[in-house]
């Protein structure tokens, strides 16, 4: 089970919180192209490496926020406000 | 190719079988091929046997970066089955289950397909009317499914615990009785053991790690850690990979890929003598012709290729094996596992052309494609033989999601299925 670092609570069991899936993924403006919004619904990077990711801490204080996470590894790198650039960890394993 | 009889297997044993030789023959990469398969699970290499048989295309590779099958193939709980909801999903698992029937017998290779029937237990008044749905809606397909009421369910499988007091009490049962299970090592060597005798080279330990293209964007081979290889055509039927490798070409795919777990219990005289699913409580359990209990346990809720994922996933399911079927609990574990499984929105595969002229893509199969195995092989071969896809393949596009025209199995089970 992965130990999650709320930015707001503290290190929490995995089971408190529900994955909101690939971060940084603005919702386009309503007059977009089809490809423009497929993209936005329903493509992913899918990234093996670090990917930044949303959670929400559910069964906490309810709120979202980022992290990054090796997907080879399972390690996580950084825990950050939503609204804040993704931090810089390199090529992190 | 030593074909295998029980003539054959009297004749080597009389020779102490040291007679026997290798299923497949062993090779160093050509510089150049017609067609190259990415990926040798058993979709890869069903594929490269189908369009050596059927569509008589042999300078074929299967390139693979680890040993065959050693993917999902290697990993899943084998069930199949061919009741989904809607239309186009069931012809194309009846499509694979109508050849399951006659594997064994066209490879020459016995897949131990055991059609024992599998029941779709319903725990709550949703899951009654979800699955008379799918009763009524395959039966009008021509596809068999049918209601069991809780006593039926139990004198079809007798360790069922049917009591009313439990905290997911079964209230019946979808069964479609031609369902069953398959040894999975089994087919992918007997596909490669095929595919090999029609003049296919199967590589392994050779990942691919790009995708090379001519100034019109087609593309004129692959990049391997064994070197480069030239191609004509390219098929990716890469499962948990597929993202990486069609990322080589430039593809975004809608594809996220998660831990799918399974375990299996020690062995033990046979005392299961079907296949359960729950998809509200995510146990799924049938019994190996080797004895242990054979369980698949929920998906992780994220993204990763690490093969493995939380023990809180199996434990849940365990607590629910063991109220439902009492004379489990002492059962010990032996093992458990993790694969990478490639899930799209709609939980429906992709198996189709893509933007790149020369490159195809089977993928999607997320956390149920074994059922579907040598029918996805072999409607990515036509698919990539004619450079169109047949009709039973032609709405798993992955266009789909641009057009919204979406498969929703999602939708219509609600869970992993
Ligand atoms: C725990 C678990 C339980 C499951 N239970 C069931 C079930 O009961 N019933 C069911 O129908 N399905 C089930 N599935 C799903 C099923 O296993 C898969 O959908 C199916 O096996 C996929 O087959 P494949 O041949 O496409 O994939 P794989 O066997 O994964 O083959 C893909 C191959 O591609 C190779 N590859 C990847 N990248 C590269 C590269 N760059 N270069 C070369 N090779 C590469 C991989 O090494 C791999 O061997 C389950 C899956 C899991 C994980
Ligand atoms: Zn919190």
């Amino acid at each position: 089970m992965l130990l999650i670092d709320c930015p707001y609570c503290g290190p929490r069991a995995e089971i408190e919180f529900a994955y909101g899936g690939e971060a940084h993924i603005a919702r386009p403006a309503a007059d977009v192209s089809e490809e423009e919004w497929e993209a936005f619904l329903y493509l992913r990077d899918n990234t093996k490496g670090v990917l930044a990711e949303r959670w929400r801490h559910a069964h906490g204080c309810g709120r979202f926020f980022n992290a990054l996470r090796d997907t080879r590894t399972d390690r996580f790198h950084a825990f950050y406000e939503i609204g804040t650039p993704r931090p810089d960890v390199g090529d992190a394993a | 190719m030593q074909k295998f009889s029980a003539f054959s297997l009297a004749r080597q044993a009389m020779g102490r079988h040291l007679g026997w030789r290798p299923q497949w023959r062993s090779v160093v990469p050509k510089p150049s091929y017609d067609i190259i398969i990415v990926g040798g699970g058993g979709h890869g290499l069903g594929a490269a046997y189908y369009l050596a048989k059927q569509h008589g295309l042999c300078n074929i590779a299967v390139v693979e970066r680890g040993w065959l099958a050693g993917g999902n193939t290697a990993r899943n709980t084998t069930i199949i089955r061919s009741n989904y909801l809607f239309e186009q999903s069931s012809s194309y698992y009846e499509h694979a289950l109508k050849l399951w029937e006659g594997l064994s017998e066209e490879l020459n290779y016995n897949v131990m397909f055991s059609q024992r029937g599998c029941l779709m237990v319903a725990h709550t008044v949703h899951d009654v009317q979800v699955f008379k749905r799918h009763v009524y809606a395959n039966r009008l397909n021509g596809i068999d499914n049918e209601w069991l009421t809780p006593e039926e369910t139990k004198a079809f499988c007798p360790p069922l615990n049917i009591s009313p007091n439990i905290r997911y009490p079964v209230l019946g049962a979808a069964l479609q009785r031609r369902a069953g299970t398959a040894r999975h090592d089994a087919v992918a060597w007997g596909f490669a053991r095929a595919a090999s005798d029609l003049g296919v080279d199967i590589i392994e330990n050779c990942e691919v790690t790009g995708i090379d293209r001519d100034p019109s964007g087609k593309v004129t081979g692959v990049q391997t850690t064994r070197g480069p290889i030239r191609a004509g055509k390219i098929g990716v039927s890469a499962a948990g990979h597929s993202s990486v490798v069609l990322a080589m070409a430039g593809i975004r795919l809608p594809l996220q890929v998660n831990p799918l777990q399974a375990l299996v219990s020690e062995p033990v005289k046979p005392a299961f003598p079907c296949v359960v699913m729950s998809n509200t409580i995510h146990a799924y359990i049938s019994q190996s012709d080797k004895g242990e209990m054979v369980i698949g346990a929920g998906t992780d809720s994220y993204v990763s290729y690490t093969q493995r994922g939380g023990l809180h996933i199996p434990a849940h399911t365990l607590e629910a094996i063991c109220e439902l079927v009492p004379d489990f609990r002492r059962l010990r574990m032996l093992r458990s596992w993790g694969g990478i499984t490639d899930n799209t929105p709609d939980r429906s595969p992709i198996t189709a052309k893509t933007s790149v002229p020369g490159l195809y893509v089977n993928c999607g199969w997320g956390t149920g494609g074994f059922k579907a195995t040598p029918g996805a092989a072999n409607l990515f071969a036509w698919t990539i033989a004619r450079d169109e896809p047949h009709p039973i393949n032609a709405p798993f596009t992955i266009e789909r999601f641009r057009d919204g025209t979406l498969i929703d199995e999602a939708a219509a089970a609600a869970v992993a299925h």
